[in-house]
């Protein structure tokens, strides 16, 4: 059968270097994944189509790129799944990075952001006799983790790097909490502190990109939510993310909803003057078309069985603990 | 058809209008509405990244409620949808954890057995009242009406919790409801994004910067109006569209119309019910071109 695949195109060394795309025909057989289809593009039709590729078996990571506009690897990608009711398959270089030709995409600022989280063990101490040794039930959360092979499919959808380059990206911070997860690292407190900071955990817009793109279910966001609890627990609170989270909690329990005039004061804090300034006119403008919440906050009805609830998880989490 | 209708925080709170929009919308469509007055807060994904198990307490809590009721439960915000979504399929797939949960909610006299559905108004009109039957009601035809769909994140993200393998149809739901109305649909890129609202408090400018990435790239591609399922990503692309604008040195001048609200319009709602004049983005050049006065 025949499957045609729009090809987005791009030659630095033309005369007018601009991306555009390229439609391609090519027989191909029901079980083939969109690599099959482009290499046997590149070997039958178009000499001149670059994209990298290496193991076909998800493993090295190489061929992550966007096909039909979401970020995946094309080696694990079935051709007819992504036909199916398309006029065509469009393939795209992997996103938040500059392109080199085609489908190669230059990975040196995914790469210099995992390495700007130090991914290396950093223990203190004396060294040991033999191996740093960890008990395998305290290792047992980061397995998931540790089965990143880097390919970029998560910084290619995140949709804060796409408007701030700066953002440190899902990828270097699954990396982190690699490392801030495991008991033989104790370089923890300036890890969390560091994270903590602009362009870090809290950044985040926790839009599932990520997760969804993912070709090894490592779910990096949810690495990211777990590293700004870590954080809170260390005590690096002084910023808005997290006493946004902790007065949203507060919130909660009190009254088993939200409060949301309640909760923009106590993110920013009453006598933060400059905050409270930039939010007047936001404010005003929503007062003036009659939308602003209740200033008399309503708990709901029964909200002492919702504060229970939380002295009981709590308890139980602190029995599990213990 | 019968309904737990969970109305979620926003819909009360920092979008008034919301509420009234989708009871009257409801009310049109003969959706019978029992309110789960004494839910919680689902937690909002907030609540969850410091502490899992309880947010899956207090959805477990609510989903128990309709349980009881033997309802499914209909949500009209995105974010709710996504997090009770989530919830609902940790709380299903694993029999231990749904009991541990159960133990928290006994003295309440609560169990969930896991057996809710749960489904944004948008999802119940495209798959249980059926768009065919939404459109002999029209009686003000949104023709001639370019209307961008903002999907946001949590209701189509990720993908597995939100049942989209069962319900292919849910990756389009917001054009069929547009067309249905009569009005066309702009599709652009950035309709699944997110809106920024939830580092709104965080980083602002990147927030910003999204609300102006995405109401540009529809209002250039010939948008008259965006329209959204979720309150909160109406939040951000209205209340701070004119921080978007400044920003971007540019008009951006793009309303952004609740589903309910939308629906509403076509369907002959009063303006008043809807709350149409309470949108920071003003919508009267719009109500005139199709028509009818805000």
């Amino acid at each position: 059968m025949e499957a045609i695949l729009k090809v987005k195109r791009f030659n630095p060394e033309a005369a007018k270097p601009e991306p555009y795309w390229q439609e391609y025909r090519v027989e191909v057989e029901p079980h083939f994944t969109v690599l099959d289809a482009l290499i046997k593009i590149r070997e039958e039709k178009d000499e001149t189509l670059s994209l990298r590729c290496s193991c076909r078996s998800a493993i090295c990571g190489s061929c992550a790129m966007r096909i039909n506009g979401h970020a995946t690897l094309a080696c694990k990608t079935k051709l007819s799944e992504m036909a199916r009711g398309r006029p065509a398959v469009t393939v795209e270089p992997a996103g938040n990075m500059p392109t080199i030709k085609d489908l190669v995409a230059d990975m040196t600022p995914f790469w210099s952001k995992v390495m700007a989280v130090e991914p290396w063990l950093q223990p203190r101490g004396p060294e040991p006799q033999g191996e740093y040794l960890a008990p395998a039930d305290a290792m047992q959360h980061l397995v998931g983790v540790m089965a990143c092979i880097m390919c970029g499919a998560c910084v290619s959808d995140c949709t804060v790097l796409e408007i701030d380059p700066n953002f440190l990206g899902p990828a270097a911070l699954a990396k982190a909490y690699r490392f801030v997860g495991d008991p033989r690292d104790q370089a923890d407190a300036e890890r969390l502190q560091a994270l903590s900071r602009y362009s870090g955990i809290w950044d985040c817009t926790r839009c599932n990109e990520c997760v969804q793109a993912c070709p090894k279910g490592i779910a990096p966001m949810d690495r990211i939510m777990a590293l700004r609890d870590r954080a809170m627990d260390a005590g690096f609170r002084n910023n808005t993310g997290s006493r946004h989270t902790e007065a949203f909690e507060e919130i909660v329990e009190h009254s088993g909803r939200l409060d949301e005039l309640r909760l923009a004061i106590k993110t920013f804090g009453m006598m933060n003057v400059p905050a409270m300034l930039g939010l007047a006119p936001v404010g005003l403008r929503a007062l003036m078309r009659g939308k602003m919440p209740p200033i008399f906050h309503k708990p709901i009805p029964n909200a002492q069985a919702v504060q229970k609830l939380f002295k009981k998880v709590e308890e139980a989490q602190k029995g599990d603990r213990k | 058809m019968k309904f737990a209708f969970y109305p979620g925080c926003v819909s009360r709170g920092g979008c008034p209008e919301l509420y009234p929009s989708a009871k009257a919308v409801c009310q049109k469509l003969g959706l019978d509405l029992v309110e789960l007055t004494g839910a919680s807060c689902t937690g909002a994904g907030i609540l969850q990244e410091k502490n899992l198990l309880l947010g899956d307490t207090l959805n477990a809590r609510t989903f128990a409620m309709a349980e009881k009721l033997g309802l499914p439960i209909m949500t009209i915000c995105s974010t709710c949808q996504g997090v009770m979504s989530q919830a609902n399929k940790r709380l299903q797939d694993d029999a231990q954890y749904k009991a541990k949960i159960n133990g928290f909610l006994a003295e309440e006299g609560l169990e969930y057995k896991g057996n809710v559905v749960i489904k944004h108004l948008l999802w119940i009109i495209v798959e249980d009242y059926g768009i065919e039957r939404l459109k002999p009601l029209v009686v003000q035809p949104l023709t001639g009406m370019k209307i961008a769909p903002f999907y946001g994140c949590y209701i189509v993200r990720p993908s597995w919790a939100l049942g989209f393998d069962e319900n292919g149809g849910r990756q389009t739901s917001l054009e069929r409801v547009i067309e249905a109305l009569g009005a066309e649909a702009v599709d652009f890129s950035g309709k699944t994004r997110c809106c920024g609202f939830p580092i709104l408090t965080i980083n602002e400018r990147n927030s910003v910067s999204m609300v102006a990435k995405h109401t540009i790239e529809a209002k250039d591609l010939g948008a008259d109006v965006m329209v959204t399922p979720c309150p909160l990503c109406h939040l951000n692309l209205d209340g701070y569209q004119p921080k978007a604008a400044a920003m971007s040195h540019r008009e951006i001048d793009l309303p952004i119309l609740h589903l309910p609200q939308m629906i509403a319009l076509a369907l002959g709602v009063d303006h008043k019910t809807t709350g149409l004049s309470r949108h920071i983005v003003s919508l009267k050049r719009l109500v005139e071109k199709v028509g009818v006065r805000a």
